[in-house]
């Protein structure tokens, strides 16, 4: 069969000039199966699809970001023009620092960034032994605790956030990090996540480290947390990433200019600053979830689907 | 004696979680309850007042409009945002080339802070010199206005919502998809199945347990929409965009009225669980 395919193609093909066109390699069975693909058709039709898609793609996803980049290069006359220029006529680089000053955005980055390590240190600390305790050390009542803590995952945010709000205000812990890093650690998903992944961590792997005389906080270090580095990775991932998103409590909680985080800054003085200041902002306050979703893109992808699909 | 010690150790190691749980999880939805029942400005001590902020809450004049929006919203963005990214992850994964690259590209919007997308595309909407606008103008389209005009205002919040949340629904249906065992689609083809076929009874039936559970995520998801309409509308033009999630804002922190926001934060917790225990009934029969 394959020889006589070769036989034919190779008594079609001229010097030079090779005509067989090469198959599109198929790793995995898909709803179009390997033949359709490669049959003449198949393979136009295929071309035609993923060139459509990756234009479709890039406008739809890439270009409001180069838009919004070339925006902040543009002078405010510019960014004004219409018809908008596609290339900056003279790009500059002043509306990032100008926007810097504008929006003190030193003060709102590092605002920012000091609440989600925060949150990030202390959520990991509270949420990791919490799950330790339910997994390995199994407590009585330990599933009704893990039943309750995995139901507030049945609460929209939105629906508490007055309650929440008036907690934090009669704790006093208005404008105090506190009052973003205690709600940050009662993070039902974070647990439920460490819990599947610590009941998979074998019970010889710890009772031999119990023989040798190990409590269960030198258990917890020495041996759990070294084995669990894949999912303390995206735990980790996770939890500063939302933090470094959220907006909402923060605009609540964090009111004093000189402690709001840079979501919340943005939002206040957009309205009084030019375009371009503007656009310039939102590049600075995108940068670094950008530069983490490069670096962590694997963590990010596998913690997007840990919750929702079982093995 | 042994028991009481572990017992007392994973207490000793859990009461750190359960603290926080307690506080800022568990007692705000009591607190909610005794909330909406009670006068509270965070100045003056609270009052019970029976049921008033309920009435308060239903007699506001946006409150018919904020849930028709609500609903209007949630089934609009289920529309781009729930059947849009399936058929996305269907092409996807069909495609063997540029895996990576779209991947990445349709997920980094939903890396960005909700507040870059939102002021990005409130520029975007800007009836003169926003993109949109100019863009309908090149291929001879007449301007539409956008987040001004009562009719478009809502699909404009729809859209931004969607472009900023549907990488995260793609690349989960995507997972999933690959999930399906390939001898199923073999024995479909060898049975006769067109590609239609194919996806009607073996693609959609494969997944139809990651599609429930999405449509339920969804629909929570959406129906506490607030930053949208707090960024880019107010509420208006003339209450078109009021959100259930925006008018509970606007009474706490417009009219001071905690009270009777926390009556619509019930009345917004009723809905939602009353669509979870449906929700949960549908899949349970379908588990059984």
């Amino acid at each position: 069969m394959t020889s006589a395919t070769d036989v034919r193609a190779s008594a079609r093909r001229r010097p030079g000039r090779a005509r067989r066109p090469r198959p599109i390699h198929v790793q995995f069975r898909t709803i179009v199966s390997p033949h359709q693909l490669n049959s003449r058709w198949g393979r136009r039709i295929y071309w035609l699809v993923l060139a459509a898609v990756i234009v479709l793609f890039t406008l739809a996803f890439v270009f409001p970001l180069y838009w919004m980049v070339t925006g902040a290069m543009k002078t405010p006359e510019e960014i004004a023009e219409m018809p908008p220029s596609l290339f900056p006529a003279d790009p500059t680089a002043d509306a990032f620092v100008e926007a810097w000053d504008l929006f003190d955005i030193g003060t709102l980055l590092a605002n920012t960034v000091y609440y989600a390590l925060g949150a990030w240190l202390f959520s990991m600390a509270v949420d990791v032994t919490a799950a330790y305790a339910l997994s390995k050390l199994r407590p009585v009542f330990g599933n009704v605790i893990l039943g309750a803590m995995l139901a507030t995952l049945m609460i929209p945010p939105m629906v508490i956030l007055i309650p929440l709000y008036v907690t934090i205000v009669d704790l006093g812990l208005l404008n105090n990090p506190w009052g973003l890093w205690l709600p940050a650690a009662a993070n039902g998903f974070n647990i439920f996540l460490l819990k599947r992944f610590f009941d998979s961590i074998s019970r010889e792997l710890i009772e031999a480290a119990q023989i040798d005389g190990a409590g269960p906080v030198r258990v917890l270090w020495s041996v759990v947390l070294p084995v669990s580095r894949p999912i303390l990775g995206v735990v980790s991932i996770l939890t500063i990433v939302t933090a470094f998103k959220d907006f909402v409590l923060p605009l609540l909680v964090m009111t004093d200019s000189e402690k709001m985080t840079i979501s919340v800054g943005l939002s206040q003085t957009a309205g009084a600053v030019t375009q371009n200041h503007v656009m310039g902002g939102l590049v600075i306050a995108g940068i670094p979830m950008i530069i983490v979703f490069f670096i962590f893109q694997r963590h990010i992808m596998a913690g997007l689907t840990a919750g929702s699909i079982k093995g | 004696m042994a028991i009481v010690r572990r017992n007392l150790t994973a207490y000793g190691f859990l009461c750190a979680a359960l603290a926080c749980f307690a506080v800022f999880a568990w007692y705000p939805m009591v607190r909610e309850f005794v909330l909406s029942f009670q006068k509270t400005d965070l100045i003056n001590p609270p009052e019970w007042v029976g049921l008033d902020n309920f009435t308060a809450a239903v007699q506001d004049p946006a409150f018919g409009q904020a849930w028709l929006n609500t609903v209007e919203f949630t089934l609009l963005a289920l529309l781009c945002g729930y059947a849009v990214p399936f058929v996305v992850a269907l092409v996807l994964n069909e495609l063997r080339h540029a895996r990576a690259y779209l991947r990445f590209v349709v997920y980094l919007p939903v890396m960005l802070p909700p507040i870059v997308a939102v002021l990005l595309f409130r520029w975007f909407y800007d009836p003169g010199p926003g993109l949109f606008n100019q863009v309908l103008g090149a291929v001879g389209l007449p301007p539409l206005a956008w987040l001004d005009s009562s009719s478009t205002a809502l699909i404009s919040l729809v859209l931004v919502s969607t472009w900023m949340n549907m990488g995260s629904a793609t690349l989960i249906y995507l997972a999933a998809l690959q999930n399906i065992p390939p001898e199923l689609y073999e024995a479909a083809e060898l049975d006769g199945a067109g590609i239609l076929k194919r996806i009607r009874h073996v693609t959609i039936p494969q997944t139809r347990l990651i599609l429930l559970l999405m449509l339920m995520l969804q629909i929570v998801a959406t129906m506490q929409v607030f930053i949208e309409p707090y960024m880019l509308t107010g509420g208006g033009p003339e209450n078109a965009t009021v959100s259930v999630a925006y008018l509970m804002y606007q009474f706490a922190f417009s009219q001071m009225n905690y009270g009777q926001a926390g009556a619509l934060g019930m009345m917004l917790m009723l809905a939602l669980l009353v669509f979870a225990a449906l929700q949960l009934r549908t899949t349970r029969e379908d588990a059984a």
